[in-house]
């Protein structure tokens, strides 16, 4: 058997805020299989956008070790950190955080920019990204001319585009109505279908519950971790249209 | 990243915020432009002050009799004769081997007449390196050569302003000319010098030669050369001062002078003169260009004051980028070529500016223009300079940012 896609061991992430000592998490353990769909539960100040940092490579443990694919990547520089982020993992933030005033399609294009892959091969790749989303026709469109659902499909698209192994999904329905949430999520429910580890970070059981494995964190430790049979996003789809 | 999608990135978002790029770029435009003009024309007023003296002549001393003191007053320069025709002859069979040409001038103020015209001007007796000396030619006729003059011929070289006031619109040449109530004939007429540094109409000369003028005009020829000074011309400008030493000797020498004499002549050195005034050009334009240099610094401010701005503005779309691959040197070079293009650009549109400034001050002030390429070349690369310099800590404040900070910042 090959080795699991995430295995972090003893996690610990501590800030200074102030004169103050912040435990942001205190001992995590987890293991991740490739082309697994777990949701990450908590309230807020449990520790789970910590968590998502650190798995997303944005940030580092400050005791513990994180392998990634095999890999230690909990002591890189900054730029190596980076380089992994753009190969390894694709963000959806609930927030959408695209760039403005830019197409879609050029959205899409910017993390192979950072790769070095060339302007004719970029195109290429990021309009195949946007119509696995389904946003055909909206290539050109610039990002504040699209609806929230179709915003957020960009953002997936361009998670998609690296051929990222993880996909990270910070509230991923958060500024969304119901009827495009389910749309939102039955999209990354069909990523794992095609074998893409997605990584809900939720504290809304609702979306939880399209997660095979469920982890829930307190006070910066894991308390509970649960297998459960995800529900289907895109029967809700069908049943709400 | 290549550098062609950095460029484009670039291109666009300076284009997104037109107004401030152009304002931007308004500091380094002028000062790339003034930087320029001060350079060029400051070049062209060197030139122009350069062109004064040498219409007086090139690397010239001007040898003249010392002065005589009676009872206790000076008579100034030339006041006692003590310079002979010896003297000259020493001189121009190379005995200082650094001179290159020498001539007597004698002149005096008298008036000269055409048929219908007359006019009270200065009159030159000269032997012909005089004119090798000023190195001014005619613009009609000719000069007068050695074999020439030999027998004190009545021929005249006349300037412009004399030619003006005699003759008027009609040809000088072959006119007669009345010399001091003598006849002589018009055989060129000088090329125009206008005014001296001193401010004299140069054109307002009539020349003869020098037998003649010893003849018609003078009492003969003596032991002295009395109302006359020697014009000298130094192989190079670099032996002027050695020349001028050479001369000292030879003259103290064939006077009989001891050491504790003081000379009896004096010998006036225009070069160094010359030299004084180039200095206190140089120096002006040396002024004007720091005061450029200074506008042009403070358009780097600016590109860096705005750089900064651009870079808190957009610190999400740089969270955004990191979350998605770019490293810290994506980053920073992103925001370096952004200042650079603008300062790139601007410097560009500056040597115009420049170009076109330096153009009319050099015909507003009648100097040549200069504008030689390797100006251009620097004034584009200091453009460039600018662009790193001060684009470098906004885009290392950009490149140092935290992605996760930067993904929450609210604008």
């Amino acid at each position: 058997m090959t080795a699991p896609l995430i295995e972090m061991r003893g996690i610990e992430r501590t800030y200074v805020m102030g004169d103050n000592l912040v435990r942001a998490l205190r001992g995590v353990d987890l293991v991740i299989e490739k082309g697994s769909s777990i949701a990450i539960m908590g309230a807020s100040g449990s520790g789970k956008s910590t968590m998502m940092n650190i798995m997303g490579c944005l940030d580092q443990p400050t005791r513990g070790s994180y392998l990634l694919n095999g890999k230690d990547v909990a002591r890189l520089s900054r730029s190596e950190l980076a380089d992994v982020r753009g190969r390894m993992i694709g963000f959806v933030f609930q927030s959408f955080n695209l760039l403005s005033r830019t197409s879609a399609l050029e959205n899409c294009e910017m993390p192979l920019m950072y790769q070095g892959i060339s302007g004719r091969e970029r195109h290429k790749r990021a309009l195949d990204a946007l119509h696995r989303v389904g946003l055909e026709g909206r290539e050109h469109h610039h990002t504040n001319q699209l609806s929230g659902g179709q915003q957020q499909r960009v953002a997936i698209a361009r998670a998609l585009v690296g051929s990222a192994p993880i996909i990270m999904a910070d509230e991923p329905t958060g500024n969304l109505d119901t009827a495009t949430s389910y749309e939102v999520m039955a999209i990354l429910q069909g990523l794992v279908d095609t074998g893409i580890t997605v990584v809900l970070v939720t504290h809304e059981p609702d979306i939880a519950a399209y997660a095979r494995r469920v982890i829930t964190l307190r006070d910066g430790l894991i308390v509970d971790d649960k297998q459960q049979e995800p529900v289907r996003a895109h029967e809700r789809v069908e049943a709400a249209s | 990243m290549n550098i062609f999608t950095t460029l484009k990135l670039a291109f666009r978002a300076l284009w997104r915020n037109k107004v401030r790029s152009v304002l931007t770029m308004l500091g380094i435009i002028f000062g790339i432009g003034t930087v320029i003009a001060m350079i060029s024309s400051g070049q062209g007023a060197r030139e122009a002050v350069a062109d004064v003296f040498r219409a007086m002549g090139t690397n010239l001393l001007i040898i003249t009799s010392g002065s005589q003191s009676t009872g206790g007053a000076a008579g100034g320069a030339g006041s006692r004769y003590s310079l002979t025709w010896n003297d000259l002859a020493a001189i121009e069979n190379g005995e200082v081997p650094t001179v290159r040409w020498v001539t007597p001038v004698l002149s005096s103020r008298v008036q000269v007449a055409a048929e219908d015209a007359n006019w009270n001007t200065q009159v030159m007796g000269v032997k012909p390196p005089y004119f090798l000396i000023k190195s001014w030619g005619v613009k009609a006729g000719t000069l007068f050569d050695d074999d020439a003059a030999a027998n004190g011929p009545k021929i005249a070289v006349i300037g412009q302003t004399v030619a003006t006031q005699l003759y008027g619109g009609s040809n000088p040449l072959g006119q007669p000319i009345r010399i001091s109530g003598q006849p002589y004939e018009v055989v060129g007429v000088l090329e125009t010098k206008g005014q001296s540094a001193m401010g004299q109409d140069q054109d307002d000369i009539v020349v003869i030669p020098l037998k003649t003028y010893l003849q018609k005009l003078d009492k003969g020829v003596g032991k002295y050369i009395s109302r006359g000074q020697l014009y000298v011309s130094v192989a190079s400008e670099d032996e002027i001062t050695h020349a001028e030493a050479q001369i000292t000797a030879l003259l103290r020498e064939r006077h009989n002078l001891q050491a504790t004499d003081d000379d009896d002549f004096r010998i006036r050195n225009l070069a160094e003169f010359a030299l004084s005034q180039q200095k206190s050009t140089e120096r002006i334009s040396t002024l004007l260009a720091i005061v450029a240099a200074m506008s042009l610094i403070v358009g780097g401010i600016g590109v860096m004051n705005i750089m900064l701005v651009s870079v808190i503005e957009r610190t999400r779309e740089i969270g955004i980028r990191m979350a998605v691959g770019a490293k810290p040197y994506d980053v920073m070079t992103q925001f370096l070529v952004e200042s650079l293009v603008l300062a790139a650009v601007g410097g560009v549109l500056g040597l115009g500016f420049g170009a076109v400034l330096a153009k009319y001050m050099a015909s507003y002030y009648g100097w040549k223009l200069f504008f030689p390429a390797t100006t251009a070349m620097i004034a584009f690369a200091v453009a460039g300079g600018v662009g790193v310099v001060f684009g470098l800590y906004p885009a290392i404040r950009a490149s140092r940012l935290d992605p996760i900070t930067a993904l929450r910042y609210e604008t």
